[in-house]
């Protein structure tokens, strides 16, 4: 149902069940709020976006009021409302003198400045020159939230944004407000630290300055920033990201917004890994001589990469591709191999059993505002909060919203919705997909079942098998439904979910064994045995580098972490902060992250360096800019031409369904999500202090951080 | 009203538990709300809890809220939201005197001052003997009888300063006066008998 409405004058056709805020904004009408947020609920407690409703006898909270309370005038003409008569001002204005009586005038000190909304709305409603509140303003102690969140309490408007976003979103109730009228306190239970993931976006939502990044305190301003629009590598889902450079340094990082991928959430290691962009780098080529690293000129290094090139034959030699590479370097890295003829390639570093076709096989082919839709989740071998804690809210809100069913194969976790447990071994999934367990018909009642698939499942030995009764659990329970969206009444059920930001554009563009060639257990054995003399890590610091034997190791990368420690040559790269690059998502979702900042030293871009080395090595790749490599991928791999689109589920073909996996028996070892520890999956995250001391606290839990 | 927060951890007891009978009054009052809407509870068993102990502590409101299902914070938002909650120790009779306007009025001050001169000289502390502490409440709603206080669940009314020590002095010596008013007045009736419909019989 939707309803008229007379919005300053305006006549306009409002849905019954949007507010009369939303309604406002649908007409055009900007109105102020502190407490309102769209993606939490509605609490009304800051009054700021009051409006007039004529005949109303007082200004009304437009947040609180949903247009189906509107009822038309007497004689049947649509409502009046006003956004921006006389009366509104002044109401909005005594609101905003209520606000400011306790609110300190320490904005030229508070980290908020310039970006405040309190700060903003006093320059429309603040009336200075009529101060009659002559008392003390209140003073509230700061407390300690963490490492990441700064408080200054006093400043606090009680909006309880963060507490609703806590309680909702986060899925970690911590925070409350205690104590009443003036003494209202935002708090944790006793001062602990918001033990979440999610937990930097508190601050993102704080309208005034209450809750500040406790990393970026006092570090800029927002108007000297460069703001660049990006996009996330610390896991798979692509989130979006705004980076903000001073110079060449990465100051912080904020997410965009994007119903499609993130909403407008980002996590902690997103947000705060940061300052690894500034440690441990490599800005300079180095080859190992005499054990020790020499600082060298790039042809030097190439030279010696050349010498070694000469000295060996194709198939003894390897490339591994790591999680955080952009689709520009892994074509030129897959490239420079092919012309080498080297078929040992590959971009699995956890050793997951996925094929480079069919595409939709290791693929989140839901997509993610599919989540939203689901109504039964099979979620097996995964940690969602670790491996995507930003999907794992989707999940959360899915579950919040509709209640799907959710079940869980595989080492339980807290995932902040409740989640059946029916088991930790594959041979659950053996039941199910022979339907003798009760969880398939569960799936086969629900409209739009899904099963996520995380690296615990397929990240082992027997992960084609996994994978084989996943696809067979998927097309016996109807998952895979008609082509098309989850708006269009398409439905694909079957999700893989990566947890390497390069992994879905490695294996598009087919950075996986040739025919005979090693995968990445196949390559270290043969290192650890001689067989394989020479390997080229692109960022790969995730496999076990004690296996690399005595092979000459080349590592192109950003940070000195695993990789760089065991290399005979090191060519310093460009972080996803310093370099253009394209990344799908576990959706396959093409995105393009802008350059921030410049790579430090020598560093360059990575499809540059191989580029440059091709041509040292007699195989010059066939493209001197980035847009003729970006060609040449939309030429292997033609969908990288369409950008922030998850790809189409083009329907149940069953050619595709039966080359998922392969048939197989499954271990008995428990499915384990392979990370460990949130806070620290990838050379940045390793190298930031921010993210240490955040692993210390939630992670091991040994150190006791005092609070300010 | 000042600020309402956790006793320090030293004041902390080590653990909570709700006794016998009091465990039947929480069932039954859990038992009154609907499945999945038990923390509605929560002020019921934060009064038994305090009835039982005399103050909330921090194991209580742990215990109740695992007893609910609920956050901890959630609990400690309702505790500390509700003054008749004490959130501290408090003496054997809890003394609150009325000193909202009428009770003001007609002489809150110097029961005030009794409460002072036999008890502690703040609000909150615990008399020597352990007896007693008192502190200032809102209107109580016996305007009527004023001024007043209230001594554990019972109203003594038509108070003065010496009627105020008078009343102390027989509680710390273990009796139990009658309740209600002080001066020899019926309820609220006149003093002295009826001064109005006196042809009414």
């Amino acid at each position: 149902m939707a309803r008229k409405l007379i919005i300053d004058g305006q006549e306009i056709e409002a849905d019954d069940n949007i507010t009369l805020l939303q309604a406002c904004e649908q007409a055009g009408a900007e109105v102020p709020r502190f407490c309102y947020h769209e993606r939490l609920s509605v609490a009304g407690n800051c009054r700021m976006c009051l409006v007039e409703w004529v005949g109303a006898p007082k200004l009304q909270a437009s947040c609180s009021l949903q247009v189906k309370d509107i009822f038309p005038n007497k004689d049947g003409t649509p409502a009046r409302i006003n956004t921006n008569s006389p009366i509104v001002k002044k109401g909005r204005e005594g609101v905003m003198e209520f606000l400011l009586i306790n609110h300190p005038l320490d904005c030229p000190i508070c980290d908020q400045g310039g970006e405040c909304d309190l700060q903003d709305e006093a320059m429309g409603y603040g009336r200075a020159a009529f101060d009659r509140f002559r008392e003390n303003k209140r003073a509230v102690d700061n407390k300690y939230m963490g490492p990441l969140i700064k408080t200054v309490m006093t400043r606090c408007i009680q909006c309880t944004r963060c507490v609703r976003f806590a309680t909702e979103v986060a899925g970690v109730p911590e925070l409350g407000a205690t104590g009443r009228g003036e003494d209202v306190e935002i708090t944790t239970y006793l001062e602990k630290a918001f033990a979440s993931e999610l937990s930097g976006n508190v601050v993102d939502l704080c309208p005034v300055g209450a809750l500040t990044s406790r990393p970026y305190a006092f570090n800029a301003r927002p108007w000297e920033l460069r703001k660049t629009e990006s996009i996330d590598v610390m896991d798979a889902q692509g989130c979006n990201i705004r980076v903000d450079t001073r110079g060449r340094e990465v100051m912080r990082v904020l997410p965009r917004t994007n119903d499609d991928v993130n909403e407008e959430w980002i996590s902690d290691k997103t947000r705060h890994a940061r300052d690894g962009l500034l440690r441990q780098r490599l800005d300079k080529p180095y080859v190992k001589k005499g054990g020790k690293f020499v600082a060298v000129s790039w042809p030097e290094a190439f030279a010696a990469i050349a010498a070694r090139v000469a000295a060996t034959t194709p198939e003894k030699m390897a490339a591994i591709a790591g999680d955080l590479c952009a689709a520009e370097e892994i074509k030129a890295l897959k490239d420079l191999m092919t012309a080498l003829g080297v078929a040992n390639i590959d971009c699995r570093q956890d050793g997951a059993k996925l094929a480079a076709a069919p595409r939709a096989g290791y693929l989140f082919n839901s997509t993610i505002p599919g989540i939203d839709a689901a109504d039964a989740i099979l979620l097996i071998g995964t940690n969602p909060r670790w491996e995507a804690p930003v999907l794992n809210a989707r999940i959360r809100k899915a579950w919040l919203n509709g209640n799907p069913r959710i079940a869980n194969v595989g080492v339980a976790h807290d995932l902040t919705y409740p989640v059946e447990q029916l088991g930790e071994r594959a041979d659950v999934l053996e039941a199910i997909a022979s339907g003798s367990h009760p969880f398939a018909q569960v799936l086969k009642d629900a409209k739009r079942p899904m099963l996520i698939l995380g690296p615990g499942a397929i990240a082992r030995a027997d992960g084609a098998a996994v994978l084989k009764l996943a696809a067979k659990i998927a097309a016996e329970t109807g998952m895979i439904g008609p082509a098309g969206t989850a708006e269009e009444g398409g439905w694909n059920g079957f999700n893989v979910l990566s947890t390497a930001a390069s992994r879905v554009a490695a294996l598009d563009l087919g950075f996986v064994p040739d025919a005979g060639g090693r995968d990445v257990a196949g390559i270290l054995d043969g290192a650890s045995k001689g067989e394989i003399e020479f390997v080229y890590l692109l960022g790969a610091d995730e496999i076990d580098t004690k296996k690399l034997g005595s092979a000459f190791v080349i590592y192109q990368g950003t940070h000195g972490d695993a990789g760089a420690h065991r290399a005979d040559v090191i060519l310093p790269g460009a972080a996803y902060t310093e370099k253009s690059g394209l990344y799908a998502n576990f959706e396959g979702r093409v995105q393009l992250a802008e350059r921030a900042a410049f790579p430090p030293g020598e560093a360059k871009e990575d499809w540059a360096i191989l580029r440059a080395l091709s041509e040292v090595l007699g195989k010059r790749l066939p493209y001197d800019n980035v847009d003729a490599v970006r060609h040449a991928i939309v030429a292997a791999a033609p969908h990288f031409a369409t950008r922030d689109a998850a790809p189409r589920h083009p329907g149940a073909d069953p050619a595709i369904w039966n080359a998922v996996g392969t048939e197989g028996a499954v271990g008995a070892a428990p499915l384990a999500s392979p990370i460990t520890d949130f806070y620290l999956t990838n050379p940045i995250a390793r190298a930031s202090e921010t993210m240490a001391e955040c692993s210390r606290l939630f992670v091991s839990g040994a150190a006791k951080l005092a609070a300010e | 009203m000042s600020l309402r927060r956790l006793a320090p951890d030293e004041m902390q007891p080590q653990s909570f538990a709700f006794n016998a009978q009091n465990e039947a009054r929480v069932a039954r009052e859990i038992a009154k709300y609907p499945a999945g809407r038990q923390a509605s509870a929560v002020i019921a068993m934060l009064w038994i809890g305090q009835e039982q102990e005399g103050w909330v502590t921090k194991p209580m409101i742990e215990a109740i809220a695992a007893r609910l299902s609920m956050p901890f914070i959630r609990v400690l938002e309702v505790a500390s939201f509700y003054t008749m909650f004490n959130l501290i120790p408090v003496g054997e009779h809890l003394v609150q005197v009325c000193t909202t306007t009428p009770c003001w009025l007609r002489g809150s001050d110097d029961v005030v001052a009794a409460c002072k001169k036999h008890i502690a000289e703040k609000p909150g502390e615990i008399s020597p003997d352990g007896k007693f502490s008192w502190m200032e409440v809102e209107c109580l709603g016996a305007c009527v009888n004023a001024p007043m206080l209230q001594i554990g669940k019972d109203f003594y009314e038509d108070l003065d300063g010496p009627k105020t020590e008078a009343l102390l002095e027989a509680v710390r010596s273990g009796e139990t006066p009658k309740p209600g008013p002080q001066n020899g007045r019926r309820s609220s009736e006149p003093m002295g008998g009826p001064v109005a419909l006196k042809e009414v019989q």
